[in-house]
């Protein structure tokens, strides 16, 4: 393969960034201008601090659904089925008013939160879009990407789609320069979270609360769900194989249990949704957990659990190795994963300091493209190089959805994988070109292609790229190669 | 990677107008070519609950674990003595009165642990353990196959990992954008005809999308057993395809959401038998997933990660119409860890016994090359 010079400015720009835009300009010292992306890194940048409240969205739309249910029949609302893709449909097949079937006919309010919900999400993935692309902190940004897909919640239903903003915004956000602990916490409290692993209404099969349904004879008799805590060990911290067991998994589902979301049950809908212990969901007794014993009661059990696994090795070698792979490779050089994964232990989980090192390292530096840009990271270097006009006119859901990486869906809480492989497809590159070259012709002879060119890849850009693009029929054909050119596919 | 002979949509055009004129030929001609069977393998992501899918309704165990998830077995499809189908499934129901549908129980990889990712990682390679190989099995098959110019492609628009190695495969999905100009499809060509990695994926592309655009191109479980079939009927077209189901991990209210997905798979099944016409004869369906689910139900109306599952084999050559299953019990000592269905077949041994026998391999060698870890011996006698 002809393979392609990267300069250390085109690296820092593309490999580190997210692309270049029209108004970036790299210091020559391309790793001082990473490091001083550190301090222009806002938390929550205007065109987040905008949007509406999701929370509060989800939870009047849950409010209205319980009062409707209550009015319909005697029996107490059922718990909630965090499960809401069957209500997803039956929403849209009932949007109009049936007053034919004789049932009571629905208040404009109940009618419309499915819809406002749904709004909400195309709003926040299009913000988080403008936030990439105005951001002067790109590597940074970039790294809450990666945050937001390692503590991935899937907007699979109503409740992650209402909150899948909230959650990157509130939980992911604040503390992607700050402690993997405490970004672990925030992000296992998150009601989305909660909801999207079934955590929020999994009772110890010993605890107050069972022992009560049991001798009222309930017909659904509570008890444990173990895929928060599975996926916990599993995905956020220690990663798979690293030694733990099924015994291990049930002990800490137990554990977990009791930590769910207020403003659920009937407490007359004046409880505010987030994130709530109940104790008497909560599993009595200590527990040991890979090895460790927690004697803590109630809330603090989890909490000393989750505090457990982020100082674990295993934890280090996981993140670390996740980190490289976005760096250095779908085949991380292991002694790049080292390195990480010591500083990661001995800074304590200084995420600040684990990118330091990230950027001294010269596994991250080396001169040829190293990964294949994911369908997201694509388009936020296509948007980047056309500005902030062409945004205007695109709907980030909707050609995300196109290229086959849909924003905050990636259908499992894995997240999205982060090799070639699973990228590098003929019709996944049908579809770029397709997208290219609608953008371009919305571009019209706004950008030259021919300066923009050697501007995006400073020193870098293909002899060969140069000369189709210069060759091409018309600026919108030069532009649209430019963007599927192999320089632009990689970083 | 090999590259693939590059069809671009005049050259497409020709060689289906031969294929018309080729239908007035005698079939003793095609019939002498190789590889004229077709594979079609649907994985069900998520881990599919196999205990519901194919219900032990004779186990005295099933209704007391599954309690209010317990399917009625006058509801269900009985298929023999033991086993039901569960209701949804009634095109495949269908399929085993016509002895065209084999069901085989309590059937798992030799991964033990309970994590998606692995689980489908050794079911796509085909290793005895995860990542211990890198390509896939179905990848492997392929490079067994003589005849086709291309010999597999996956109806996804990336390639999923059983279908990653060393053979060439296609992919594709149906688009919903504009289409670029022919002017610029050419460029990009020219653009990538020096890149040793986007070359071959654009070639592919574009054969791909000469074939997909005449299948009408709409989504939903029948368009994609069309699309599936559109591919699948080339005359020189691929052999083998993969569609990817997801869905099946049903910790949550469970009762609704698989009677759902059973019944898209059947529509998919369904749609693929209709549209391959009579080359269904030739055709091989298999349906797995990754592990099975645990054997009671959890506090949530759903079921957790488990291990032994249920597989189901249909297609015009299929020696169908029954159930093999060496039932390991559901008793309380009779399960695995003392919560799952206990495996007591290797899906391995499936696999390669039907992929052999599809293609008319010799069953150990394929199982040489698929399972290079080593397996049971090949599940033999299951399509003719």
């Amino acid at each position: 393969m002809t393979r392609q010079t990267l300069t250390p400015a085109s690296i820092a720009l593309h490999r580190f960034g997210l692309g270049a835009s029209a108004d970036e300009v790299v210091v020559p010292d391309a790793r001082r201008y990473l490091h001083a992306q550190f301090a222009v890194y806002e938390a929550v940048p205007a065109v987040l601090g905008q949007l509406p409240d999701g929370v509060a969205l989800l939870a009047s739309h849950l409010a209205v659904r319980r009062e409707a249910r209550r009015s319909m029949s005697e029996k107490p609302a059922p718990p909630l089925q965090p499960a809401e893709q069957d209500e997803v449909m039956a929403s849209q097949q009932t949007s109009e008013p049936r007053e034919a079937s004789g049932r009571p006919q629905r208040s404009d309010a109940q009618r419309n939160y499915p819809q406002d919900i749904r709004a909400l999400y195309r709003r926040s993935a299009q913000a988080r879009m403008a936030s990439a692309i105005q951001t002067q902190a790109p590597f940074i940004e970039r790294m809450v990407h990666f945050w937001a897909n390692h503590f991935c919640v899937s907007a699979d239903n109503l409740q992650t789609l209402a909150l899948a903003g909230a959650f990157e915004r509130d939980a992911i956000r604040p503390h992607v320069l700050g402690r993997f602990a405490d970004m672990l916490l925030a992000a296992e409290q998150h009601p989305a979270m909660l909801f999207y692993l079934n955590q929020s209404d999994s009772i110890g099969p010993g605890s107050p609360a069972a022992h009560r349904a049991q001798e009222q004879n309930a017909s659904r008799r509570p008890g444990l769900n173990e895929n928060l805590a599975r996926e916990v060990m599993e995905l956020h911290t220690l990663g798979v194989r690293s030694g733990y067991t099924q015994e291990d998994v049930t002990q800490f589902a137990k554990a977990l249990t009791g930590w769910t979301v207020s403003g659920l049950v009937n407490v007359g809908g004046s409880e505010a949704m987030g994130f709530h212990f109940r104790p008497r969901w909560h599993e009595p007794g200590a527990r040991i957990i890979i090895g460790k014993t927690f004697v803590q009661n109630g809330i603090a059990q989890g909490e000393a659990a989750l505090a457990a696994f982020a100082e674990a090795p295993q934890t280090a070698l996981h993140i670390a190795t996740k980190l490289a792979r976005h760096f250095a490779g779908d085949t991380p050089p292991p002694a790049l994963v080292d390195r990480l994964a010591a500083s990661f232990t001995s800074s304590g989980g200084d995420l600040a300091t684990l990118y330091r090192a990230l950027i001294d390292s010269p596994e991250a530096w080396v001169e040829y493209p190293m990964k294949f840009r994911s369908p997201w990271e694509w388009s936020v270097a296509v948007l980047r190089l056309l500005g902030p006009d062409a945004l205007e006119q695109v709907q980030t859901a909707n050609m995300l959805d196109q290229l086959g990486q849909p924003v905050w869906k990636p259908g499992s809480p894995a997240g999205w994988d982060d090799v070639a492989a699973s990228w590098a497809a003929p019709d996944a590159l049908r579809r770029r070109v397709e997208i290219a070259q609608r953008l371009a012709s919305l571009a019209g002879d706004r950008i030259d292609a021919r300066t923009a060119g050697e501007k995006l890849l400073p020193g870098s850009l293909e002899a060969d790229t140069a000369r189709h693009v210069a060759r091409a029929e018309s600026p919108a054909t030069a532009l649209a190669l430019l963007l599927v050119s192999p320089d632009m596919l990689r970083r | 990677m090999t590259v693939a002979p590059f069809l671009d949509r005049r050259d497409f055009i020709a060689r289906a107008s031969l294929a018309v004129g080729a239908a007035f030929v005698p079939r003793m001609a095609f019939a002498a070519a190789p590889s004229d069977q077709r594979l079609v393998f649907i994985i069900q992501r998520g881990a599919a609950d196999g205990l519901n899918i194919l219900v032990p309704y004779a186990d005295p165990a099933y209704r007391r674990l599954r309690g209010a998830l317990a399917i009625d077995p006058a509801e269900a499809i009985r298929l023999d003595g033991t086993f039901a189908l569960h209701p949804s499934l009634s095109g495949i129901g269908a399929l085993h009165g016509e002895k065209q549908a084999l069901f085989v129980h309590a059937i798992a990889s030799p991964y033990r642990d309970r994590s998606h990712f692995d689980g489908q990682n050794v079911l796509e390679t085909g290793g005895s353990a995860p990542y211990a190989l890198r390509d896939g099995w179905l990848n492997r098959l392929a490079s067994l196959l003589t005849g086709a110019d291309e010999k597999a492609i996956a109806l996804a628009p990336t390639i999923p990992l059983a279908l990653r190695g060393a053979a060439m495969v296609s992919s594709y999905s149906p688009s919903r954008m504009p289409e670029p100009s022919d002017d610029l499809m050419l460029r990009v060509g020219e653009l990538y005809a020096a890149d040793e990695q986007l070359h071959p994926l654009w070639s592919s592309a574009l054969d791909a999308k000469a074939i997909g655009e005449g299948s009408g191109g709409e989504r939903g479980a029948a368009a994609l057993g069309r699309l599936a079939a559109a591919f699948l009927t080339q005359p020189n077209g691929p052999r083998i395809a993969m569609l990817e189901t997801g869905g099946w991990d049903t910790h949550t209210a469970q009762a609704g959401r698989l009677a759902t997905q059973l019944k898209s798979l059947d529509v998919l099944v369904a749609a693929l038998r209709t549209s391959m016409g009579e080359q269904w004869a030739r055709t091989t369906v298999l349906i797995t997933t990754e592990f099975g689910r645990t054997a009671g139900i959890n506090g949530t109306g759903g079921t957790d990660h488990g291990t032994a599952a249920a597989a189901i084999v249909v297609g015009g050559s299929v020696l169908g119409g029954r159930v093999i299953a060496d039932w390991p019990g559901l008793a309380a000592g009779q399960l695995h860890e003392g919560r799952d269905l206990k495996p007591t077949c290797d899906l391995g041994a499936l696999i390669a016994g039907v992929a052999a026998e599809t293609f008319a391999l010799d069953p150990a060698r394929v199982a040489r090359r698929l399972f290079p870890d080593g397996m049971q011996r090949p599940l033999t006698g299951i399509v003719a």
